[in-house]
């Protein structure tokens, strides 16, 4: 038996299949997850991710620890609610995490990390918090409904009261408002637009059902998947973990290098990377033969294994296998071939992107 | 409870047999099979006059989360394929018993249909998981 978010037994209810997920039961699907994966690109699904981690970093150090702690750089955040997507580095320059930070004010950041590397990052957040008069909080009273989709946004407010809309009504991609007792940020993981919901526990049940009265479809895990892996949205542990740099993973936009002055937690070590060269990097694959390319295959080219396959799967949306693969850096060939079982099957590099509002782009 | 229809025969690994008579049998995976593979995607089918032997692996079925060796449930030779699993693969999850078989065999001993799973057995089996 694992922990059970407070949408547990709606999802029962909804006949989910359950699986564990870091120590989570968790609706896997609702039926099925290529039915969810189309609601989310063409109107309108949610998700309950409840199961990640929020915490509270308070304190007047707030701003200096966060800005130690973190690749990117929270004085970017200027605004309530402005929202940052950034790893958290260890020395090496390796992935502890992927999280967003959200700004309230220079004294109190919101910060949302993955369940599965909980206890993890909780130990190293605290750890670093030492050095700064700065408090380290878990928000464990709260739950995360995701609403993500064209329609999502229409259909989340058709729930809101008329406070809550205006609230809302001027929220620009990746940044937040309070609405009512909810907190609203237009994120996502889907690569559509919508809205990531912080609500309480005890008020999670009643707005899932006023949601899926608006028509808004839930969608499990499985989904969520397929459509963060075609918008080219990395998912720790397999895209990325504490053995690979932001470099090699996509993220070198979210590392802030200026100003030079500012020393993060990883930073020599990225600057030594970049120095000596980065070893690896992570493309995009789009299968051209029959197949699905999946985690752990190797990339191979001219008879060389020069990487392996970090995510794959059949894409609902195109209909074609796409992978992320991690190669040696100096691949450059336009095409290479995975070893999809026992064939080796024609891939076509490119960059990892795949769908975007409900576009296919490849 | 998923359906696991009476008159046929299966293995542990989830594949059903019917006996078709004159030595020949279908075979296709089992509804509790395509549930817990979830929406199927990519089959790849053995060749028609293939030889195999029991437990070889001569198929594979895809969902979107995994894929899932098929096996041989006896050994024989194939005598003709699903072809309308290429375009629609989704026919395994809507009609496992029926239009989502994967293919013929004719066995190189009928004898062995007896080794097969019954229906009851089966369905103790997949209890037990």
């Amino acid at each position: 038996m694992g922990n059970k978010t407070p949408l547990y037994q709606a999802h029962v209810d909804a006949e989910a299949r359950i699986v564990d997920f870091g120590g989570w039961d968790m609706p896997l699907n609702y039926g099925s997850q290529i039915d969810e994966h189309k609601a989310v690109r063409e109107a309108a699904g949610m998700f309950d991710v409840s199961h990640m981690t929020i915490v509270e970093i308070k304190g007047s150090d707030a701003k200096p620890y966060l800005q130690y702690l973190l690749a990117n750089d929270v004085a970017k955040l200027t605004t309530e609610g402005k929202a940052l997507y950034t790893g958290m580095l260890n020395e090496d320059g390796g992935v502890i995490d992927d999280l967003i930070v959200y700004y309230l004010n220079d004294a109190h950041y919101r910060v949302v990390v993955n369940a599965a590397t909980r206890e993890k990052d909780l130990a190293w957040l605290e750890n670093v918090a030492q050095q700064f008069d700065v408090s380290v909080e878990e928000r464990s009273d709260l739950a995360i409904i995701a609403v993500q989709g064209p329609l999502a946004i229409e259909k989340t407010q058709s729930v809101f009261s008329d406070e809550q809309k205006q609230a809302v009504a001027e929220l620009k991609p990746f940044v937040a408002a309070y609405a009512g007792d909810l907190f609203v940020a237009r994120t996502g993981y889907t690569g559509e637009d919508g809205y990531e919901i912080l609500v309480p526990d005890n008020k999670a049940a009643e707005l899932w059902a006023q949601l899926v009265e608006a028509g808004v479809k839930p969608c499990g895990l499985a989904a969520r998947d397929t459509l963060r892996l075609e918008a080219g949205m990395n998912l720790y542990g397999h895209d990325m973990d504490e053995t690979v740099s932001p470099l090699e993973a996509n993220m070198g936009w979210t590392i802030a290098w200026e100003p030079e002055e500012r020393d993060f937690v990883g930073r020599k070590a990225l600057v030594e990377q970049k120095a000596n060269g980065i070893p690896r990097k992570l493309i995009g694959l789009v299968l051209e033969g029959k197949g699905i390319m999946r985690e752990g295959q190797d990339v191979v080219v001219n008879d060389d294994v020069v990487g392996v396959v970090t995510s794959g799967t059949m894409s609902p949306t195109t209909s074609k296998s796409i992978a992320m693969a991690r190669v040696q850096r100096s691949v450059d060939a336009e095409e290479v071939l995975v070893q999809v079982r026992k064939k080796q099957i024609p891939a076509k590099v490119v960059k990892p992107s795949f769908v975007r509002k409900g576009k296919s782009l490849i | 409870m998923s359906q696991i229809p009476a008159e046929l025969k299966y293995v542990s690994s989830h594949e059903w047999i019917r006996d078709e008579g004159d030595g020949v049998v279908t075979v296709g995976i089992t509804e509790h099979a395509q549930e817990l593979l979830g929406d199927v995607v990519f089959v790849e089918v053995p060749e028609v006059d293939e030889d195999v032997d029991a437990e070889d692996e001569i198929a594979v079925v895809e969902s979107v989360k995994a894929a899932s060796d098929i096996y041989a449930p006896v050994a024989g030779t194939i005598t003709e394929i699903n072809e309308e699993l290429e375009d629609s693969p989704e026919l395994i999850n809507s009609d496992p018993y029926g239009d989502g078989w994967m293919f013929k065999m004719k066995l190189a001993d009928a004898g062995d249909l007896e080794k097969l799973l019954s229906a009851e057995a089966y369905a103790e089996e997949i209890a037990d998981e």
